[in-house]
C-alpha cells in the first residue's frame, strides 16, 4: 500500500471529507495562501477556494466561537488553532459554550465542531508553543479528544471526528507531521472513537503510550526485546472517550504496567488511567504502576534543557526495567 | 420611511406585556420559595426585545443574554415551557438541565441564552457565517450588554464579521450597568456604539424605551443588513428596574434615578401612543391584557403542576448521540 506522512494523511482526510461534504468547512489563521504554520494546508485554498479555506485575524477566542455558532446552525466546521497552546486563549468557547452546549440545552443542540491543533514539545520553540494540555480539556465533560499517534490513525480517527455530533479536539504532534510515514489507504475509512489499538504485542509488561510517546516507545521496544523484556504497547488514540477494557485486558495478562505522556506529571491523563488500572486490576497487578512524565516545569528551550523535561527513549526505558525488576 | 401598521403595533404591546408579566410571576416565583437558582429580570428593558424581534422575519436567528427572558419570549418562545425550565421541572424547555441562563430554541431560531457576559457574540457571528455559506437570506440579531462591550470576543467577533461582510445586527443592550458597575466608569466614550468605526461598521445610539422607534429603525437596519450583507451595531438605552440577579443590595444606584426611568416605562408608553392615535380603543388593550395575564397564568399553573426530572436524568445528554 502506499505511504503517506502523517501530515499528508491529515491533508487528505479533511480534503476528501470537503469534496464529499459542502458542510464542512477550514477556518483558522493563515490557513489559507499561507499554507498553515507546518505546510498543512498547503494548495488546498486554490482547490477549495477562500470560502471554504477561511483565513482569519489572529482572535483565536473568536474563531472557536465562529465555528460554535456556524455548527449550531448545521455547518461542519473545522476550526484550526495553529498551536494546542493558543486553546488556552479559547476556552471560554470551548468549555462554557462548546462542550456544554447539548447538555444544557437539555440534549436539543448539539456542537459537531472539530478543533485541530498541534500538541507537544521537541521542537525548540519553548514554553508558549510546545505544551501538552490534554488533561485540561479532558476535565471538561462534553468533549472528546484524539491525539492519534500514526498516519493511519490519523486520517481515519479525523473522519470519524467529522462524523461526530460533538466537539472534538483533535490534537496532532508536531514531530509526528514530516517524520512518521505509514500505510493510508486513499479510500474513505473511519476509526471509532474509543477504540484503543494495540501497536505491539507483548507478554511481560503493558505500556500505554500517547501521541509522539507512542513512536518512542515502539522504538524502544525493539531494544528492550533484545534484554529479554517483551513489552505490549497500547495507544488509547482518543483519551475521551478512553477504550478502558482493552487495557484493563493487557494489565491482566501482563501483571505490569507503565504509562507514558508527554504532558506535566501533576494531574496528567495517565494519574486518572492509573487510578482506573488500580480500581479494575487491582488483584493481578505484580507491581506498583509506573508513569513516565514530562516534569511539572515549562518546556525550556535549548534542546539540553528540552531533552531532560521531555520524556525520552532512556527516562521511559530504565522505568521499563524498573517495573519488570520489582 | 418605514410604516407600523394596527396589527404590528398591537403585536408589539403584546410582547411587551407578555415579556413584563412573565418577568413579574417570575419575581413573585422566586419570592415563594418556587424557584431554586439565580435570574436576571428584564423589567425595563420590554421596549428592546419586542421592538427588534418583531422587525425580524421569522426565519432569522437571534443569540441571547443572561438577562435572556425577554428575547427569548420575542422570539416566540412557549411561555409555559420557559416558566417550567425556571421551576427546574422535566417539561422545561432544557429538561430542567439549563435554568433561567440557558434557554435556547432552535426550531425558533433562538441560539440561547448565555450565562457568560459576550458569550454569545463570537457564536452569533459564525452563524452569520454560516448563512452566508448555505445563502439562506436569514439574518442573525445578537444582543449583549453594555458590559460585554468590554470583553475581547466583542473585538474579535465585530471585526471578523466586518471584514467578511457577515449579515449580523448587533445590538447593545445599554442598562447603564454592568452588574454594579456604571458604563460611565467602565468606558471613557459617551456612546458605546462610536467602537463600531473602529470595524468600518454604521453605528448608532438609539432611545431603548421608544418600541415603535427600536421597531422601525431595526427594520431599517435589517433590511440593509440583509440586503447588503453588512453588519451593523445598534445601542439602544434603556434601564433595568429589578436588581442585578436576585442578590443585589444596589448600592450602586438611587430610588430616584429608578423611579426617572419608570416614568420612561416603554409599555406605558406604547399604551399612550396606542390610544392617542386611536390605534386600539382602551377596551381592545383591556382585552389583551387579560388574554396575556391569563397566558402567563396558564404558564405559572403549568410549571407548578409539572413533574421533577427522574434523577436518572442527572447523567444524561452530556454527549449527542452519533446517528
Amino acid at each position: 500500500m502506499r505511504e503517506l506522512y502523517y501530515l499528508d494523511a491529515i491533508k487528505e482526510a479533511i480534503t476528501q471529507e470537503m469534496q464529499k461534504d459542502p458542510k464542512v468547512f477550514l477556518i483558522g489563521e493563515d490557513v489559507g495562501v499561507y499554507g498553515g504554520a507546518f505546510g498543512l494546508t498547503v494548495g488546498m485554498i486554490e482547490d477549495l477556494g477562500p470560502d471554504r479555506i477561511v483565513d482569519t485575524p489572529i482572535s483565536e477566542q473568536g474563531i472557536v466561537g465562529v465555528g460554535i455558532g456556524a455548527a449550531l446552525m448545521g455547518q461542519k466546521p473545522i476550526v484550526e488553532i495553529m498551536f494546542s497552546d493558543f486553546l488556552l486563549l479559547t476556552m471560554e468557547q470551548i468549555a462554557n459554550q462548546a462542550a456544554k452546549i447539548h447538555y444544557m440545552f437539555g440534549g436539543k443542540a448539539s456542537v459537531p465542531l472539530v478543533i485541530r491543533t498541534p500538541g507537544g514539545g521537541g521542537t525548540g520553540a519553548a514554553a508558549q508553543h510546545s505544551q501538552s494540555i490534554e488533561a485540561i480539556l479532558n476535565h471538561i465533560p462534553g468533549l472528546k479528544i484524539i491525539m492519534p499517534s500514526t498516519p493511519y490513525d490519523a486520517k481515519g480517527l479525523l473522519l470519524s471526528a467529522i462524523d461526530d455530533p460533538n466537539p472534538v479536539i483533535f490534537i496532532e504532534h508536531k514531530l509526528l507531521y514530516k517524520k512518521v510515514k505509514g500505510e493510508v489507504p486513499e479510500k474513505r475509512y473511519t476509526i471509532p472513537l474509543g477504540k484503543a489499538d494495540i501497536k505491539r504485542k507483548g507478554k511481560d509488561l503493558t505500556v500505554v503510550a500517547t501521541s509522539y510517546m507512542v513512536q518512542k516507545v515502539l522504538s524502544i521496544a525493539k531494544n528492550i526485546s533484545k534484554e529479554g523484556i517483551d513489552i505490549e504497547v497500547i495507544d488509547p488514540r482518543t483519551i475521551k472517550p478512553l477504550d478502558l477494557k482493552t487495557i484493563i485486558e493487557s494489565v491482566k495478562k501482563t501483571g505490569r504496567v507503565v504509562l507514558v505522556e508527554e504532558a506535566c506529571y501533576t494531574g496528567g491523563f495517565t494519574s486518572y488511567l492509573a487510578s482506573e488500572i488500580q480500581a479494575k486490576a487491582f488483584d493481578w497487578l505484580d507491581a506498583p504502576i509506573a508513569r513516565i512524565t514530562g516534569f511539572d516545569c515549562p518546556i525550556p528551550y535549548s534542546k539540553v534543557l528540552e531533552d531532560v523535561v521531555i520524556p525520552g527513549e532512556e527516562r521511559i526505558g530504565e522505568g521499563i526495567r524498573g517495573v519488570v525488576k520489582f | 420611511m418605514v410604516k407600523i401598521d394596527k396589527k404590528t403595533n398591537l403585536e408589539l404591546y403584546r410582547q411587551m406585556l407578555t415579556i413584563r408579566y412573565f418577568e413579574e410571576q417570575v419575581d413573585k416565583a422566586y419570592m415563594e420559595g418556587k424557584i431554586h437558582g439565580t435570574g436576571h429580570l428584564y423589567i425595563g428593558m420590554e421596549g428592546v426585545a419586542a421592538g427588534a424581534i418583531l422587525a425580524l422575519d421569522k426565519k432569522d436567528v437571534i443569540t441571547s443574554t443572561h438577562r435572556g427572558h425577554g428575547h427569548c419570549i420575542a422570539k416566540g418562545a412557549d411561555t409555559s415551557l420557559m416558566m417550567a425550565e425556571l421551576l427546574g421541572k422535566a417539561t422545561g424547555y432544557c429538561k430542567g438541565k439549563g435554568g433561567s441562563m440557558h434557554i435556547a430554541d432552535i426550531n425558533l431560531g433562538n441560539l440561547g441564552a448565555n450565562g457568560i457576559v459576550g458569550g454569545g457574540i463570537a457564536i452569533a457571528t459564525g452563524a452569520a457565517l454560516a448563512i452566508k455559506q448555505q445563502k439562506t437570506g436569514q439574518i442573525v440579531m445578537c444582543f449583549f450588554g453594555d458590559g460585554a462591550t468590554n470583553q475581547g470576543v466583542f473585538h474579535e467577533s465585530l471585526n471578523m464579521a466586518s471584514i467578511w461582510d457577515l449579515p449580523v445586527l448587533y445590538i447593545i443592550e445599554n442598562n447603564l450597568y454592568g452588574m454594579g458597575f456604571p458604563v460611565s466608569k467602565a468606558v471613557n466614550i459617551k456612546k458605546l456604539s462610536r467602537r463600531a468605526c473602529s470595524y468600518g461598521m454604521e453605528g448608532l445610539t438609539i432611545d431603548g424605551n421608544d418600541a415603535v422607534g427600536i421597531y422601525k429603525t431595526c427594520k431599517k437596519l435589517i433590511k440593509k443588513v440583509r440586503e447588503e450583507s453588512k453588519p451593523i451595531l445598534l445601542e439602544c438605552l434603556s434601564y433595568r428596574y429589578k436588581g442585578h440577579s436576585r442578590m443585589d443590595a444596589e448600592r450602586y444606584r438611587t430610588k430616584k434615578e429608578i423611579e426617572k426611568w419608570k416614568s420612561k416605562d416603554s409599555i406605558i408608553r406604547h399604551k399612550k401612543y396606542l390610544l392617542d392615535n386611536k390605534v386600539a380603543t382602551k377596551e381592545e388593550i383591556r382585552a389583551m391584557e387579560d388574554s396575556v395575564k391569563k397566558t402567563i397564568e396558564k404558564a405559572r399553573e403549568f410549571a407548578l403542576s409539572s413533574p421533577y426530572p427522574d434523577k436518572g436524568q442527572a447523567l444524561e445528554d452530556v454527549y449527542a448521540k452519533i446517528n
